[in-house]
């Protein structure tokens, strides 16, 4: 196994692209090396992208935020603009793994690995969110939802690395939100993960919404359904009810040990309804 | 001798006992230098790994291990076959570390390799081949009860066990007196009602390791984690053919046990691979291993039924159990059948119960073994009787309670016993009458265990500056240095800083019985304090011969020897250091010992008090407060005691609500890890308040009682109480984890 720590996007491009066994790009690592030390994962090269400039950088663009892929949650947590904007965003990666994780776990890191119960997808997901690619043929932005393609798969081609995530321009009277339901209060895997981001109008009226879930399908799910019957209300318990019907309806879970069908089908749609509550607060402001 | 008669605990004022001193091995703890089962390491060493059975069940045609011997860097490949013959005590113990015949569960050992390298040994594991003949399967104990369920062991069950039944019961227990029907017939109120507890892991965290070097002169080094080395070098000697004495073990630090590092998993191989190789071997496993190759406890299917009066009089008590323990006969039912009604005064009850075989690894002890899911279960009817006869739990328990002269439902006759206490402390503490929110609800159980005494061997050695040296063969699991430094400290009247006491080896002291069955304050406690006594009087004799009077005219007295009176002589007291200083010139080294197989451990008794939240919406539980009231006899060092139940309500907790055993449908087990096997985290939990009580134990010189196991038997019950009286409807299936509990809330509607 070869370790490769570039220190430009190109290299790093140059060096995926040219290896011919299994290569892997190393970010935080908090999902790779665990990888590799249960012997699930057994890398011919790995590319650490922590020293390539402009990785750890958040930097205001069109309005909007774009995050480096190497910046861990720690340092996302402590940036007041990106949290005013998507706090809900944040507090999603935020909720990944322990102190000790969030020194090193990263949003782009969470994506690529294309768990169906990653933290960060359907917050990023709501918030509208896109990728910047850099690949031997150039560079490319997607939306966030085209990334992951089933359970440890992603669209990324041979060479091509995440280079960056844009969360666009915050709209006045909007707000969002991510919850989770897992067994446990902390240190462990969503069992239900919902994200949840809308906007009012000056009478109150939801004028736009997204409604993710995550883990209750093989990617996270974008329920377009729960979207049309929270806009044009105001987001009152008819709303929400319908909100969480469509939740239950859209999620498509599996019966395994982390829970049931019926369990995932339902906490859907709770978990939806309390989200939407505080993403509306948070439009409130 | 004079001076065991001022000796009576009633009256005596402890001036050590009852503190709370640093621990001894605190400091190596916190920096990282004391040394765990995998920190040992010796020149030349080969690692040694297990390949394990992807299969439940099946029967071993052929291992073809050619091609991983001839792999560069392999040392040696062995099977259960190089062990030959081994004594019939011993075959399950082995079987369950490298199997014979057949396979009888996921995980299972087949083979061992011996190589210079985990890479070199994880691909030669890959290169032995098994023809396996898959047999059918059954890992729920129900299942396996059934008269046509697949067999796992042909003999079948003994004398015990009705022609007709499933060949994978193996034993039927049945304790009790009177007649629980006529009980019924006087009772206002019967209920009946059938629960379920899934098999729960110690959950300790430092994974089994050891080091293992056999020598061709027959003499044998190993130095491992466990609870017990003289069981380990009893097993392992027996296994491989050497003789006791022969073999040297040595325990390591241990990073948890909690009864599952009782026996041997890993132990025999790496000596037989040591003896193939003519190298030391080490072996770690893996916490994959660890959760299926090691031991967990037992699952459990029962039925209880209980009557009860108007007024809250038990009338009539029956329970049946089923624990399935493992491919392997001894799970813990009897215990579970001997302990549930232990706390009540009954005129008729029985207990039955059913040990039965399934393809899971060969269950371990764990804590109060087979107690907790007994009582869930009974627990969980009383509470049940209480509320629907509108009566309180605790008085009701009180009414029902056992006292001294009690014919215990398990047999014996109890002498004083504190369970009273416990339920009185309940009943007045704030906790008992805090109010409580929507969505919440208060439990309460109560629970026993016998607790334990056995062989002990203590040396006490006193320098020649007054220090003192303390042998004891007890691996130190829960702050037990602390509190043996301290009653040799309260004994000799020297400071607690005085004393260094040391874990020693199996060629350094006689047999130590397995650091279990809540034993080591008890018995090595009270071998510690007659230790002492021989070393003081060997300093009475001492200072006697200094000041030429007769040694019975000497007493000691704050660390000191002294005339007994005036008549004895006129002499300045000779404090321990002084007499330990001409100790060369008196006759030679002093040193004090005891041996025993010590008795009289006295029983104990917990009442838990519990206060659960339940999300309706997702069925979700939070603890919110919980209280601990156990008897402790004496406490030694009130931390530890506190530790001890913290601990036990803290893996009860974890255990009621999410730790469980989740096997497939292919009898595979699916959650072989931390992520899906969940132990509660700091941030579940509620600080855990406790409430000592201390009883004296008339077995031990200072009162003390046996704690470890006792704080566990309580709380699966206490929690299902709490959380069925906060969701408004009984839940009888543990863990009760978020879909069960908020199935029941929805099919209740
Ligand atoms: C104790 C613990 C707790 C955890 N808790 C949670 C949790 O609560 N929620 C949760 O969602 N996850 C959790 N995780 C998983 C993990 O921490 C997250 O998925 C994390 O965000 C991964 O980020 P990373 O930077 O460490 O990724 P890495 O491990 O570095 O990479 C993950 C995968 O993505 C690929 N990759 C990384 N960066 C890029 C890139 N820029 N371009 C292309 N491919 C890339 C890697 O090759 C690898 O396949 C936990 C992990 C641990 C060990």
């Amino acid at each position: 196994m070869r370790y490769e720590a570039p220190s430009t996007l190109e290299n790093a491009v140059a060096l995926l692209a040219g290896e011919s066994g299994s290569a892997h790009v190393l970010a935080g690592g908090t999902d790779l090396l665990v990888g590799m030390k249960s012997g699930f994962t057994e890398p011919d090269l790995i590319v650490d992208i922590k020293r390539i400039d402009g990785m750890h950088t958040v930097t205001q663009e069109d309005g909007g935020w774009r995050i480096g892929a190497a910046v861990p949650g720690i340092q996302l947590g402590e940036h007041d603009g990106v949290k005013a904007d998507w706090p809900g965003v944040v507090e999603a990666l935020e909720l990944i793994g322990s102190t000790q994780i969030q020194g090193r776990a990263t949003m782009a890191g969470n994506l690529c690995n294309a768990s169906p119960a990653a933290d960060s997808v359907p917050a990023m997901v709501a918030a509208d969110a896109t990728v910047r690619i850099a690949g031997p043929n150039g560079s490319r932005d997607i939306p966030v939802i085209e990334v992951a393609t089933g359970p440890g798969q992603t669209s990324l081609a041979k060479g091509e690395i995440v280079e960056s995530i844009f969360l666009p321009a915050r709209p006045v009277r909007s707000g969002d939100a991510y919850l989770r339901f897992i067994p446990r209060t902390e240190m462990d895997i969503a069992v239900v993960g919902c994200g949840v981001s809308l906007t009012l109008d000056e009478g109150g009226t939801c004028t736009a919404a997204c409604v993710a879930l995550g883990a209750v399908a093989a990617t996270v799910l974008l329920v377009e359904d729960a979207a049309r019957v929270l806009i044009g209300t105001a987001v009152d318990d008819a709303a929400l009810d319908a909100l969480a019907a469509a939740c239950s309806a859209a999620a498509k879970p599996i019966d395994d040990k982390r829970g049931t069908v019926a369990f995932r089908k339902k906490v859907s749609g709770v978990l939806a309804r309390r989200a939407a509550k505080i993403a509306l607060e948070r439009a409130k402001g | 001798m004079a001076l065991d008669d001022k000796l009576g605990v009633k009256d005596r004022t402890f001036k050590i006992v009852g503190t709370r001193p640093n621990r001894p091995d605190g400091i190596d703890k916190v920096t990282g230098r004391a040394r765990f089962g995998a920190d040992m390491n010796a020149p030349g060493m080969l690692t040694g790994h297990v390949l394990r059975s992807p299969h439940p069940h099946a029967r071993i045609r052929a291992i073809d291990t050619s091609k991983a011997e001839a792999l560069p860097g392999v040392k040696a490949v062995i099977t259960a076959k190089d062990f030959g013959h081994v004594p019939d005590d011993m075959a399950d113990v082995l079987d369950h570390c490298l199997a014979g015949d057949k396979v009888l569960y996921d995980g299972h050992g087949v083979a061992a390799i011996a190589a210079v390298s985990p890479a070199v040994a994880k691909q030669a594991l890959k290169l032995i081949d098994v023809d396996y003949e898959v047999l059918p399967h059954v890992t729920d104990v129900d299942a396996a009860m059934k008269p046509d369920a697949p067999v796992i062991r042909e003999a079948g069950g003994d004398e015990t066990v009705p022609d007709g039944m499933s060949k994978n019961a193996m034993h039927r227990f049945e304790f009790g007196h009177g007649d629980p029907e006529t009980g019924f017939g006087e009772a206002d109120l019967v209920i009946e009602r059938s629960f379920r507890t899934e098999a729960a892991h110690q959950g300790y965290i430092e994974p089994n390791a050891c080091l293992a070097t056999l020598a061709p002169d027959g003499q044998a080094e190993l130095w491992c984690c466990t609870q017990g080395h003289y069981a380990v070098r009893d097993m392992c000697a027996a296994i491989l053919g050497l003789d006791k004495g022969m073999l040297r073990v040595t325990a390591s630090e241990i990073g948890g046990g909690f009864g599952g590092k009782t026996t041997v998993f890993i132990e025999p191989i790496a000596l037989m691979l040591s003896k193939k190789t003519g190298r030391p071997v080490k072996m770690v496993m893996t916490r994959d291993e660890v959760f299926r190759a090691s031991g967990p406890t037992a699952s459990t299917s029962s039925d209880v039924k209980i009557g009860m009066t108007k007024d809250g009089t038990i009338t009539g008590a029956f329970a049946e159990f089923r624990y399935q323990g493992g491919a392997y006969p001894g799970s813990p039912v009897e215990f579970g059948a001997m302990a549930c009604f232990a706390p009540y005064d009954l005129k008729h009850v029985k207990t039955v119960g059913w040990d039965v075989v399934t393809n899971r690894p060969k269950q371990a002890a764990y804590r109060a073994p087979g107690a907790p899911m007994a009582a869930f279960a009974t627990e969980s009817v009383i509470d049940e009787l209480c509320q629907k006869l509108g009566l309180d739990p605790v008085e009701t328990r009180l009414k029902n309670a056992a006292s001294e002269g009690t014919k215990s439902a398990y047999g014996p006759t109890f002498p004083q016993i504190g369970v009273k206490a416990t339920l009185e402390a309940a009943k007045a503490h704030p906790h008992y009458a805090a109010p409580l929110g929507p969505n919440q609800g208060r439990g309460v159980a109560t629970g026993f265990w016998f607790n334990f005494g056995g062989n002990t061997c203590v040396s006490l050695n006193v320098n020649a500056d007054g220090t003192v040296s303390l042998t004891e063969g007890n691996p130190d699991i829960g702050g037990s240095r602390a509190s043996m430094t301290m009653m040799a400290a309260e004994e000799l009247g020297i400071p607690y800083d005085r004393i260094r006491t040391v874990i020693a080896d199996t060629g350094s002291l006689g047999l130590n019985d397995v650091t279990d069955g809540s034993r080591v304050t008890f018995a090595v406690g009270l071998s510690t304090i007659k230790a002492a006594r021989d070393a003081i009087r060997v300093m009475c004799e001492r200072a006697a011969m200094v000041w030429g009077i007769d040694p019975d005219a000497v007493e000691w007295e704050d660390g000191h020897a002294k005339p007994a009176g005036p008549n004895a002589g006129q002499f300045p007291p000779m404090s321990l250091a002084e007499i330990a200083a001409q100790a060369s010139n008196t006759g030679g080294p002093i040193a004090g010992h005891h041996e025993v197989n010590a008795e009289g451990a006295g029983v104990s008794f917990a009442t838990h008090l519990v206060d659960s939240e339940v999300d309706p919406e997702t069925g979700a539980v939070k603890t919110l407060r919980y209280t601990v009231f156990q008897d402790a006899g004496k406490a030694v060092h009130p931390s530890y005691v506190e530790g001890q139940f913290q601990g036990g309500a803290v893996q009860g907790i974890g255990w009621a609500l999410n730790e469980e055993y989740i096997y497939g449908e292919d009898g595979k087990l699916q959650n072989a890890g931390f992520l899906d096997y969940r132990v509660p985290v700091a941030s579940d939990l509620p600080m855990i308040d406790t409430v000592i009580l201390e009883i004296p134990n008339p077995g031990h010189p200072y009162g003390v009682r046996g704690v470890g196991e006792t704080s566990i038997v309580p709380p699966l019950a206490a929690i299902a109480n709490s959380v069925s009286n906060a969701a408004g409807v009984r839940l009888t299936d543990i863990p009760m984890s978020p879909p069960k509990v908020l199935e029941a809330i929805d099919a209740a509607g």
